[in-house]
């Protein structure tokens, strides 16, 4: 039963195959396999999304996606937010902004935060709340993180060029 | 087992416990140690009889995967085991999602909640429908999680349960023996289970033609990301005035072993005026319905408590919408 399946996929940019049993998880293999290991097990159950990536551009729990379905998907981790050494803005405005503490929650807070800018890169407070809500922090009180996301919306110009281009430069590097 | 420990009336420990995710109330929030999951093969069905065959040879010991939000985790916590998991996500018909005004809409059973709300025409249609699928789980959830997966997981207090039965929606569920069709509101038996046979799985949910107005209505002590205390659901269809009710079904979740119609309260009131004094007497109505258990998230007299008050609240959403519609 625990035969090695053969999935090719795409991770930030870079496509990517990796063996798996059909059991394990997409976590377990960014983790363990890839040792992409920004992405962080908090609860292993979908409450706390600290293991969340983009699926296709969706954010997801990725405990919660066997490894065996990410075939042909194209996946976004954390590790694919920065541009070599220059961090995305979300990543400098949680930086500058103390919006983390112990820091476990934050690679899952990034990445749906990342998706949110995307859609919609003038979020009010409570649309970030909201869409935050998949995420839990048990340091900040959230207060910081929400701050965060509105400096890094204000600082992609509000107008979303920056976060494309942001978006394009890691795809383009990989081809 | 911990899932049956009576925590009574005792918010603060479901508030600051990790908060719990879409499973029935009696076995979910749980603090186990998350383990590698057991072993079992993986197959993608590409069809419906493929997966048909698949699930008929496996019988009790094949498991259907959708988003994988439920299954995955009772797996992986052991509340169910499987030697075999079918993805249906690669089956076209389950994917479906066409919405026509004049026809309804056919809802694929492994379509993610958020292709729901992400598409303005169908919030718009089926306004109860996507108040259900924005507060499944996070927007994490959202992005997997299905409405079929959603009812086939067959809980008390599912959220798009009782939005499915006040829209009038049916389940078209492929087996061993062709196609049936059965209403929502007779598809689940009790808690986590379904009426679903062996090799039978649900392909799509086909609602009718959008009219009149609808909301769907939870009460968590928390602001997100909780299951149901009580959840209601209800449609409601004006008569030409706009003034008087036509027609209303209300759905409750969370107070029976099972999402229940409450037909009384639908029945009274039809021909009375869209007034808070009309839905208070439906509320009222509906209580009767309610059988629900105490356990760590309310007492039961509270439970049914609320179901009279959400009832209120949910139609005068519901009348609301009818009325902008018209």
């Amino acid at each position: 039963m625990s035969k090695r399946i053969h999935v090719s996929t795409t991770i930030n940019g870079a496509p990517t195959e990796f063996l798996c049993e059909a059991r394990q998880s997409l976590l377990e293999v960014l983790r363990d396999t890839l040792r992409l290991t920004g992405s962080k097990e908090g609860c292993g159950n979908g409450n706390c999304g600290a293991c969340t990536v983009l699926l296709d551009g969706v954010p997801v729990d990725s405990c919660l996606v066997l490894a065996v379905e990410a075939e042909g998907a194209d996946i976004t981790t954390v590790e694919g937010l920065a541009h070599d050494t220059r961090l995305h803005p979300l990543q400098q405005c949680f930086l500058e902004g103390a919006a983390l503490q112990c820091g476990i929650c934050t690679p899952g807070f990034l990445v749906t935060a990342k998706a949110l800018l995307d859609r919609n890169p003038k979020p009010t407070e409570h649309k970030i709340r909201f869409q935050l809500s998949g995420n839990l922090c048990r340091c900040t009180g959230y207060d910081k993180i929400v701050r965060a996301v509105q400096e890094a919306a204000k600082a992609l110009d509000g107008n979303g060029r920056a976060e494309k281009k942001a978006a394009a430069k890691p795809r383009a590097a990989a081809h | 087992m911990r899932g049956t420990t009576k925590y009574g009336s005792c918010w603060k420990v479901a508030a600051q416990n990790r908060p719990p995710r879409s499973f029935y109330y009696s076995l979910s929030a749980s603090t186990r140690k998350a383990t590698a999951l057991q072993d079992f093969s993986y197959a993608a069905a590409t069809t419906i009889d493929e997966a048909v065959s698949l699930l008929s040879a496996g019988g009790d010991r094949a498991r259907v995967l959708a988003g994988g939000t439920d299954i995955i985790v009772q797996l992986r916590e052991g509340l169910r085991s499987a030697d075999l998991v079918v993805d249906v996500k690669k089956i076209p018909e389950l994917m479906a999602l066409d919405f026509d005004p004049a026809r309804g809409l056919l809802l694929g059973a492994a379509v993610p909640c958020y292709r729901l709300y992400d598409d303005e025409r169908i919030a718009a249609a089926y306004p109860a429908l996507v108040d259900s699928a924005r507060i499944i789980g996070g927007w994490q959830i959202q992005g997997r999680a299905s409405i079929g997966g959603n009812l086939c997981n067959s809980s008390p207090a599912a959220d798009s349960i009782p939005s499915l039965i006040a829209l009038g929606a049916t389940c078209r569920i492929a087996g061993p023996a062709g196609t049936r069709e059965v209403p929502v509101a007779e598809f689940c038996t009790a808690p986590g289970r379904n009426c679903l046979a062996r090799g039978e799985f649900l392909v799509s949910l086909v609602l009718p033609a959008p009219r009149g107005g609808s909301a769907y209505l939870r009460f968590i002590p928390r602001n997100e990301m909780d299951i149901a205390v009580v959840g209601v659901g209800a449609w409601v269809e004006l008569d030409p005035s706009g003034q008087k009710i036509a027609d209303a079904r209300i759905a409750l979740a969370a107070v029976a072993p099972t999402p229940v119609v409450a037909a009384e309260a639908g029945k009274s009131l039809v021909g009375q005026p869209a007034s808070e004094a009309s839905f208070k007497a439906a509320g009222e109505a509906a209580k009767k319905v309610a059988r629900p258990i105490t356990d760590r998230r309310g007492p039961a007299d509270y439970r049914t408590h609320l179901v009279g008050v959400l009832t209120q609240r949910v139609l005068a959403t519901a009348v609301e919408r009818a009325k902008s519609k018209k």
